[in-house]
């Protein structure tokens, strides 16, 4: 116990060295993010403009989620510096996207599973009105 | 840990017993330590159960992180609604989303990427310790929040106004057709549907009061079938099919109408849209929270976590927007 503790206080005392300068962590330069603001502002207009094409009915949805998650990728990378940051947060985070990933593509896969039964529930409908 | 232990390692309070030995004890013992310890007289920002700030800010680091996971699968959940019910009635999302204002969408999108950019440069500034542009970049931050709940504020005052609520509520006082929007994209479409409901109109009105429209009634019945016998073009048909507003998603066969549980989707956009906007304005409490903080220029290389966090907060705010706008405002 007292060792393990020694060696936290070691290591922290290290870093501390280490950062004196910098801080705890990175910091981002300003040219950067503007950079960074303006290709998403740019893609926010591309988006907008592409719905004017017709793309077929998957197309424009796959376009339009593809800048979305280019947008996403680019808010995450370098806005919550993950690029940066410990690579453990990195992990995290997708850890949540294959699981959103999954939750979707299962749900997906079993939606038309109930079609039969709710068509004959509309044609039941039907006739009990008709009568 | 036993209280005898920690008493022992404390007392004879040689400079190599790491602050860490001290966990375990009550608060008294804690503060007592404290005041001897360089580290903590050094950052007074320095919570008494951190070693240093380093150990303080990846903490804090951790902890938002794993906030932010639950964030993103707490959204899943309408995600996952969204993606069920777009794909069991596309034509439910087509009808709805010519209600919708784009501009408006945009701008939003626009207002929040611009907020992300002062939230970043923020965390930059506490830093850096630049503590005037903190609290400006703080302020537009505040300003862009309150910009995007004000335009929010104009489009669900529309919604209310125009009957389009969700649930049993769903009452739209216009027919689509009548849109701008729906005219802009779809002139011919929108004119042949004019005609149509016009035209069961007629007939529906010559159904309840035959006397009164006996005379030329029977003119005008047979002028309407010869014209409804005209075949519609691919532009006039094809956007009202896709839309449900005729043919066998629609709720009434003849009579251009509305497709089958359009409420649906309304429910979908408010529930979305408001848990989003109910983050937007949590957020706006908290920047004004750290604006008085940085107001006692606090922030510093050794301590900005705080800013740090409320930033990846918000970008995650900002990063739900960047999905909600396509799949509800760029429907195709």
């Amino acid at each position: 116990m007292s060792d393990h503790a020694h060696d936290h206080a070691h290591g922290a005392d290290a870093h501390e060295a280490g950062h004196e300068d910098h801080g705890l962590a990175h910091t981002t330069p300003i040219s950067l993010l503007v950079g960074i603001l303006g290709v998403l502002l740019v893609l926010t207009i591309l988006t907008v403009s592409v719905t004017s094409f017709d793309l077929g009915s998957r197309g424009n949805l796959v376009v339009a989620m593809i800048i979305a998650t280019v947008k996403a990728a680019l808010v995450v990378t370098f806005f919550m510096h993950l690029l940066w940051d410990k690579k453990f947060h990195l992990v995290l985070f997708m850890t949540s996207v294959l699981f959103v990933i999954l939750f979707l593509s299962m749900t997906i896969t079993d939606r038309g599973e109930y079609d039969k039964d709710v068509e004959a529930f509309r044609q039941d409908q039907a006739q009990l009105n008709a009568k | 840990m036993s209280d005898a232990t920690s008493e022992a390692a404390e007392s004879p309070k040689p400079k190599s017993v790491p602050p860490a030995a001290d966990h375990g004890h009550g608060d008294g013992h804690g503060h007592g330590h404290e005041e001897h310890d360089p580290i903590h007289l050094a950052n007074p920002n320095l919570a008494h159960h951190f070693d240093t700030p380093q150990q303080q800010f990846d903490a804090g680091k951790l902890g938002i992180w794993l906030f932010l996971l639950t964030e993103v699968l707490f959204f899943a959940g309408l995600f996952c609604a969204y993606t069920v019910y777009r794909s069991y009635r596309p034509e439910v999302f087509v009808y709805a989303h010519y209600f919708l204002d784009t501009k408006l969408g945009a701008l939003n999108t626009c207002v929040l990427l611009l907020s992300s950019l002062t939230a970043a440069w923020a965390v930059r500034n506490a830093q850096l310790r630049q503590h005037s542009l903190l609290k400006l970049n703080i302020v537009i931050t505040i300003a862009c929040a309150c910009a995007f709940m004000v335009v929010k504020y104009v489009e669900y005052s529309h919604k209310f106004h125009d009957g389009l609520l969700p649930g049993p509520h769903f009452a739209p006082t216009e027919q689509v057709w009548e849109l701008e929007s729906f005219k802009h994209k779809h002139p011919e479409a929108a004119e042949y549907a004019e005609h149509l409901y016009k035209a069961a109109e007629k007939k529906k009105a010559a159904a309840a009061n035959p006397a009164a429209a006996a005379p030329t009634g029977e003119h005008a019945a047979a002028g309407d079938a010869h014209e409804t016998h005209v075949r519609p073009t691919e532009e006039q048909l094809e956007p009202l099919i896709a839309a449900g507003i005729l043919g066998p998603k629609a709720e009434t066969r003849d009579v251009p109408s509305k497709p089958r549980n359009a409420h649906v989707f309304f429910s979908i956009y408010f529930f979305m849209t408001g848990l989003h906007g109910l983050h937007v304005l949590i957020g706006i409490g908290i920047w004004i929270w750290l604006l008085l903080k940085a107001n006692k220029n606090v922030f510093g290389p050794n301590y900005f976590g705080p800013i740090d966090y409320a930033a990846l907060y918000w970008h995650l705010v900002d990063l739900i927007w960047i999905y909600l706008f396509p799949l509800l405002y760029l429907i195709h």
